[in-house]
């Protein structure tokens, strides 16, 4: 016996699946931390994700009511373990904008490499991970094998491999050691021609382009008003890093330093010639300019930190002390933002006179670039979800406070 | 952008609703009332000679010395702060806004203070709402989902307030 069906929609209607609510986390591969994500589906398509956080809550800002400046640096450490060392300056740079106090030339120079070396590491991490959770697994070896050469470094300066409390307010806790900057730029001739291979294996892999070229679009204007920053914003096409258009007490540290900011001007990127074309697939603002914004900014901190070792060499005087334990603050309220590996750190400090501050806040980028995450994700497939999610290279310790 | 004229304009424009400036401050401020914020705000991201398109971050503070001594010696009455850091894609200056709530609406402990939500101005103050309203205890009003964010959604209380206690216990896991 056999049915005939007059309207075809009712087949459709029929075989239609139901909507379902999927958990993804809160431990996933794909997110650095715990992050829950509760996707509503309707068979493979996705029709609302909605984050959770704050599994870690490890009350960083109650912490920091209670402590002495110099005493919450390690507080930062531990909020982008991946980029330590940047976190660590921008609340240096926070607490001696309150006191009015300006590192010496050499300092500045030690914090410029430090700095760029901590972006490369963090990006490192960032694209290798970001493979790791598209299928590709070499990548990820090779990324990490590289970030443990700027470990080596960074234990030779500092004696921590994760959590550094290297750059604090003042200055730094230790001059580079005697030899460091050799073997920093030894390190970097054998880093830079790398790069290449992590183009062949991601950048231009096709699997790769597929799985990244037109996914998760943000538009310049979605950009700006979710407040995302760092290689997100930029990978929108928007002209804007804090370490040219940020607060002068910021700028100045980069004073001098030759650099363009990376981000697409009329379908092209800074000395785009030199690097892998970009695919016809690829839409601004997608996972993969994301990505690629990334890799630029590697190629580009490895220039800035050789520019820093020419003038660490040069620069005369101390590289500057940490400051007392317990220095008084002077009354008043100060914000700053730096431009972290993942975006637009701000610290906002409010000191009524006493050793401690009344009120201390992290506002973190991740959290602005996740709360992205929602709307990018609406009508997209399962498998996209962490496409877009890596590629917005969260780490959740930021997130909580 | 000059500070005192800005605000003569600003006042000139809103009237009474401008309460207040700082300039001393490292960071100069302007204090807006409550009932005035909405309206500003939305001037302050239209404007184009102004632009503020990006919101950095919203934050509050709460002023409230919970020691007795040191409560005489304040400067100020208790009562809560919510800050806004603007900042502007094309023109790259900043600005910071300031509005003064009562710690408590209506002086009735347990009551949370409100205040409009700017979410429909940048999307990214639906979030940092959130997270003042679960911290700090601020009711955003016309928010289009007031809920808690870091916290779990039974947790009492608002960890960021001077005078918060901790739970001594949370479902069976000890606190103090």
């Amino acid at each position: 016996m056999s049915t005939t069906v007059d309207d075809p929609r009712e087949i459709e209607f029929d075989v239609r699946t139901d909507e379902m609510l999927v958990n993804m986390g809160p431990q996933h591969p794909s997110t650095h931390g715990v992050l829950r994500l509760v996707l509503r589906t309707d068979g493979e398509i996705v029709s609302e994700v909605t984050p959770h956080m704050g599994y870690l809550h490890r009350c960083a800002e109650k912490i920091g009511e209670n402590l002495t400046p110099r005493q919450w640096v390690p507080y930062t450490d531990r909020m982008d373990y991946l980029a330590a060392m940047n976190m660590n300056l921008g609340w240096a740079l926070t607490v001696e904008k309150l006191l009015k106090y300006e590192p010496p030339e050499k300092g500045r120079h030690l914090r410029v490499i430090i700095a760029e070396m901590g972006r490369i590491a963090s990006h490192l991490v960032g694209m290798g991970t970001y493979g790791l959770d598209l299928g590709s697994f070499s990548p990820f070896l090779y990324a990490f094998r590289e970030r443990e050469k700027i470990l080596d470094l960074f234990e030779e300066a500092c004696g921590a491999r994760l959590t550094y409390s290297y750059i604090t307010p003042g200055g730094a806790t230790a001059d580079l050691p005697a030899g460091w900057l050799e073997k920093c730029e030894d390190f970097l001739t054998q880093f830079e021609p790398m790069i290449a291979e992590y183009h062949t294996l991601l950048t231009t892999n096709s699997i790769f382009i597929k799985r990244t070229a037109g996914i998760g679009v943000m538009s310049r204007e979605m950009a700006i008003d979710y407040g995302t920053s760092g290689a997100v914003l930029r990978g929108s096409g928007i002209d804007h890093d804090l370490r040219r258009d940020g607060e002068e007490i910021y700028t100045a540290m980069y004073d001098g330093y030759a650099f363009e900011v990376i981000s697409q001007q009329d379908g092209h990127y800074p000395k785009d010639h030199e690097y892998p074309p970009i695919p016809q697939e690829a839409i601004l603002g997608d996972c993969w300019h994301r990505f690629y914004v990334r890799m630029l900014e590697v190629i580009q901190a490895i220039d800035l930190v050789r520019q820093g070792i020419e003038r660490y060499r040069t620069a005369e005087g101390d590289y500057g002390e940490p400051m007392k334990l317990t220095t008084k603050l002077p009354k008043g309220e100060v914000y700053l933002e730096t431009e972290c590996p993942r975006g637009q750190m701000g610290f906002y400090l409010v000191s009524e006179g006493d050793s401690i501050p009344w009120r201390l806040r992290a506002r973190s980028s991740c959290f602005c670039n996740l709360s992205v995450v929602s709307e990018l994700s609406r009508g997209c497939l399962i498998a996209d979800i962490p496409a877009i999610v890596g590629s917005l290279d969260i780490v959740m310790g930021e997130i909580d406070r | 952008m000059s500070g005192q004229a800005f605000v003569d304009q600003l006042k000139q424009k809103f009237g009474d609703n401008i309460t207040g400036s700082n300039f001393e401050n490292i960071d100069p401020w302007i204090e807006v009332s409550p009932d005035g914020l909405v309206e500003l705000c939305q001037y302050l991201r239209d404007e184009p000679s102004l632009a503020f398109d990006y919101l950095n971050s919203i934050t509050a503070v709460d002023y409230l010395h919970i020691d007795e001594k040191k409560a005489k010696k304040a400067t100020w009455e208790p009562h809560t702060e919510v800050v806004y850091h603007l900042f502007s894609m094309q023109h790259k200056h900043s600005l910071v806004l300031k509005v003064t709530l009562p710690r408590w609406k209506d002086d009735t402990p347990g009551e949370l203070p409100e205040l409009a939500s700017v979410s429909h101005i940048w999307s990214t103050a639906d979030w940092h709402e959130r997270e003042i309203y679960d911290l700090s205890g601020v009711h955003f009003t016309d928010h289009p989902n007031l809920r808690r964010i870091l916290c779990p959604e039974d947790w009492v209380g608002h960890p960021m307030r001077k005078d918060y206690e901790m739970p001594l216990e949370y479902h069976g896991i000890r606190g103090r």
